[in-house]
């Protein structure tokens, strides 16, 4: 991993993805925080080609239609690009959002909101996990309390049996199975898994573990992150 | 979720500093924000960053039937919301005036003004054109929404390239963009919206109103203007009477900024910054370097943060994989349905659980058998009202049905029968009905009896009624069914 040089400046001369890989490759990732004036908590992260901001406004006033007694509601939206919005995204807002709650510390603002907004900025592959790292940094950057903080790592299987992890879309297309799951920091367990595909059980379990180690890589990035941020406080 | 509304103070506090020619954040009255264009990796999206307030665009074309009315023209489609995440005030799937009035803007500026040229986009006269779609995304408010939406919806549409088609008669060949490169659209010119707000009642006018200062304004013109200082529409919201001589000067403006290129470098006008970004990023791709949003993340802000390719270690995956499927139990048992049943072989359709009990086998299916048999009328004579039978196939199906749901319900040990009350008063006659039959009364006679009984036969299926006017509770199984004449 380079590190970022004084000026600013990353030269990095990288050919156009290809398939065949002997190792499973994060591809290149960054992230953006507290870029949106309005949000509580904004944040941007970049997987690849694969971008999602992130807002995220709470604890805020609640419909009492939806307000719950003991604990703060949360909500998910998903929004693509082009079109309405279909069934898909709203699978995908419901895995953000029990993973959310799992991390987030409900109890302490009851009958309150969080309301968390996801707008995709180009899809290349590897769509979910980067909605959750996304969601992570945003909630991150509005100081809301959290158990845990969380990640997610997709691995596709390809034809041949062989695992890739954050996959393209090209490989997306061309993989006979894909599954992102989200790990949290503390324990690396895994909080939420999204399966398409066919797979053995081994297969499962070695994708697991491989999204546990990838994870370390995230969380270490999450940290640096935190601690650039806060450098130049004294 | 609500905006916090503003103070009385604040909206004084601002009033008296347009008085005094001053604005929040430093600028002159006629200043712009800085803009900043941003394109991404597929043709047709685009960031645009007016000041704090930021709007995506995304142009995408789809092969459509034209509209009966123009069969020779594209189909232009604009569509702008409103995110949630741009302020707490907006909710999606929710009308505002603001929303009805950016996108009605945004349609007059770019549909109305005739700046695409639609008769490029026919492929086939009357079956099939290009429609272009055009999404605009509000992603954060911070003043003049209208502005930035209508300069990320031109980029956008600069920026997009749309498939290569090849017509061959009737045969319409679209071609990926690895086969053939696609083509640009054909833009005549280049209308972009210019905001102007006025306040205390018209007497002074500020361009390019931030998020406070539009919301103490007293009225809004917009002016969408091109680079030839042709006007393309002029909207004036807020019911603020202006005068002639207070919309020229503001004309005058437009096109003294078109002109003056020189002017003041710190504020960027909005007319020379379009062609030089375009071309920007088009020099770009066309030297294989990188692009798009990834390559515009800010990684000397200190928010900001990035990481290049890095490799998996997958040295023991294996060996933790096994070691997990080995430690947890293996549960391949098939428990059997209730404990009864064990003993029988065939799994039984029926599952006897406690409080319910079993009389007889049943009567054996005969759903089947009523398909072979015709479609036959038997009338019988009539004598001392005989009831006809009538063996019609979609009758007897529903009575099928109305008999089995009965025999589920007498399984149950609940005491049913049913008196066709003024007819059947004996138990002779009850016996006659034990088979399943379609009895169909004269209508003379049975009109009034029939509805009696079939409303009774309800009441009785869904609370289990016992026998009335004393028939002996020995014959458990009776089952008249009447219908009235079909």
């Amino acid at each position: 991993m380079t590190d970022i040089s004084a000026t600013g400046q990353v030269v990095c001369m990288r050919g156009p993805m290809e398939l065949d890989q002997s190792s499973p490759v994060l591809r290149e990732y960054g992230s953006e925080q507290s870029l949106l004036s309005r949000p509580d908590g904004s944040s941007t992260f970049v997987q690849g080609d694969t971008s999602i901001l992130a807002g995220v406004y709470g604890p805020a006033e609640v419909k009492v239609s939806k307000e719950i007694y003991d604990r703060a509601t949360v909500e998910v939206l998903i929004q693509s690009k082009m079109g309405l919005p279909s069934v898909r995204e709203r699978a995908r807002e419901q895995c953000v959002r029990e993973t959310c709650e799992a991390a987030l510390l409900l109890t302490l603002h009851p009958r309150s909101s969080f309301t968390l907004i996801l707008q995709v900025v180009h899809e290349d592959g590897s769509l979910l996990s980067c909605c959750l790292n996304a969601a992570c940094m945003a909630l991150m950057d509005a100081g809301l309390p959290m158990n845990n903080l969380f990640c997610g790592v997709t691995c596709a299987i390809s034809k041949e049996g062989q695992i890739i992890t954050d996959p393209t879309a090209r490989q997306e297309k061309e993989s006979r199975a894909l599954l992102t799951f989200a790990i949290d920091s503390v324990e690396h367990n895994v909080l939420m898994s999204s399966t398409t595909g066919s797979f053995s059980v081994p297969e499962l379990q070695q994708c697991i573990a491989i999204s546990q180690k990838a994870s370390e890589q995230i969380f270490s990035f999450y940290r640096d992150s935190v601690k650039r941020r806060y450098s130049k406080m004294k | 979720m609500r905006d916090t509304p503003l103070s009385n103070c604040e909206r004084l506090f601002l009033l008296q500093a347009i008085q005094e020619k001053k604005r929040l954040d430093g600028r002159q009255t006629y200043d712009y924000r800085n803009i900043k264009i941003l394109f991404g990796t597929d043709y047709g999206c685009c960031i645009v960053e007016l000041g704090k307030t930021r709007v995506l665009c995304q142009v995408s074309c789809e092969l459509v039937p034209p509209k009966d009315s123009r069969p020779t023209e594209g189909i232009l489609y604009f569509n702008l919301e409103l995110s949630p995440m741009a302020s707490p005030a907006f909710e999606s799937n929710r009308q505002s005036e603001l929303l009805v009035m950016l996108n009605r803007q945004l349609e007059r500026c770019l549909r109305n003004s005739k700046c695409i040229d639609t008769e490029s986009l026919c492929v086939i006269s009357g079956e099939k054109v290009w429609q272009i779609r055009v999404d605009v995304h509000v992603l954060n408010h911070d003043g003049n929404l209208m502005d930035a939406a209508s300069i990320a919806a031109i980029s956008a549409l600069s920026h997009f390239r749309r498939p290569d088609v090849a017509i061959q008669g009737r045969e319409v060949t679209v071609f990926s963009p690895e086969e053939r490169d696609p083509i640009p659209l054909s833009i005549y010119h280049m209308p972009i919206c210019v905001s102007f707000a006025f306040f205390l009642q018209g007497s002074y006018l500020l361009v390019d109103p931030c998020e406070r200062e539009e919301r103490v304004k007293d009225g809004l013109l917009v002016i969408a203007m091109n680079k030839h200082r042709e006007i393309c529409s002029i909207q004036s919201s807020g019911g603020i009477m202006l005068l002639k001589d207070q919309v020229k000067p503001v004309e005058m403006l437009l096109l003294v900024e078109g002109e003056h290129e020189n002017h003041s470098s710190e504020r960027i006008k909005p007319f020379p910054v379009l062609l030089c970004f375009s071309s920007f990023v088009l020099m770009q791709r066309k030297e294989g370097g990188k692009f798009g949003f990834a390559e515009s993340l800010p990684i000397e802000r200190i928010t900001a943060l990035k990481r290049d390719e890095a490799p998996v270690e997958m040295a023991d995956v294996k060996d933790t994989a096994e070691e997990i499927i080995n430690r947890t139990e293996s549960s391949t048992e098939v428990y059997p349905p209730g404990l009864k049943t064990r003993e029988r072989s065939a799994a039984s359709p029926v599952l006897v659980a406690t409080g319910t009990a079993q009389v007889g086998e049943g009567i054996v299916n005969s759903w089947g058998l009523e398909e072979d048999e015709d479609d036959e009328v038997i009338i019988e004579d009539k004598g001392g009202g005989n009831p006809r039978r009538l063996q019609n196939k979609g009758e007897l199906e529903l009575s099928l049905w109305l008999y089995f749901r009965l025999l589920y319900h007498t399984v149950r040990l609940h005491l049913f029968s049913l008196v066709r009350p003024g007819k059947l008063q004996d138990s002779e006659d009850l016996m006659q009905c034990l088979t399943p039959r379609v009895y169909l009364d004269d209508l003379e006679e049975g009109a009034g009896h029939t509805e009696e009984a079939l409303m009774v036969l309800l009441a009785g299926s869904t609370s289990m009624m016992a026998s009335s006017s004393g028939i002996s509770s020995s014959i458990s199984l009776q089952l008249v069914m009447s219908f009235v004449d079909f």
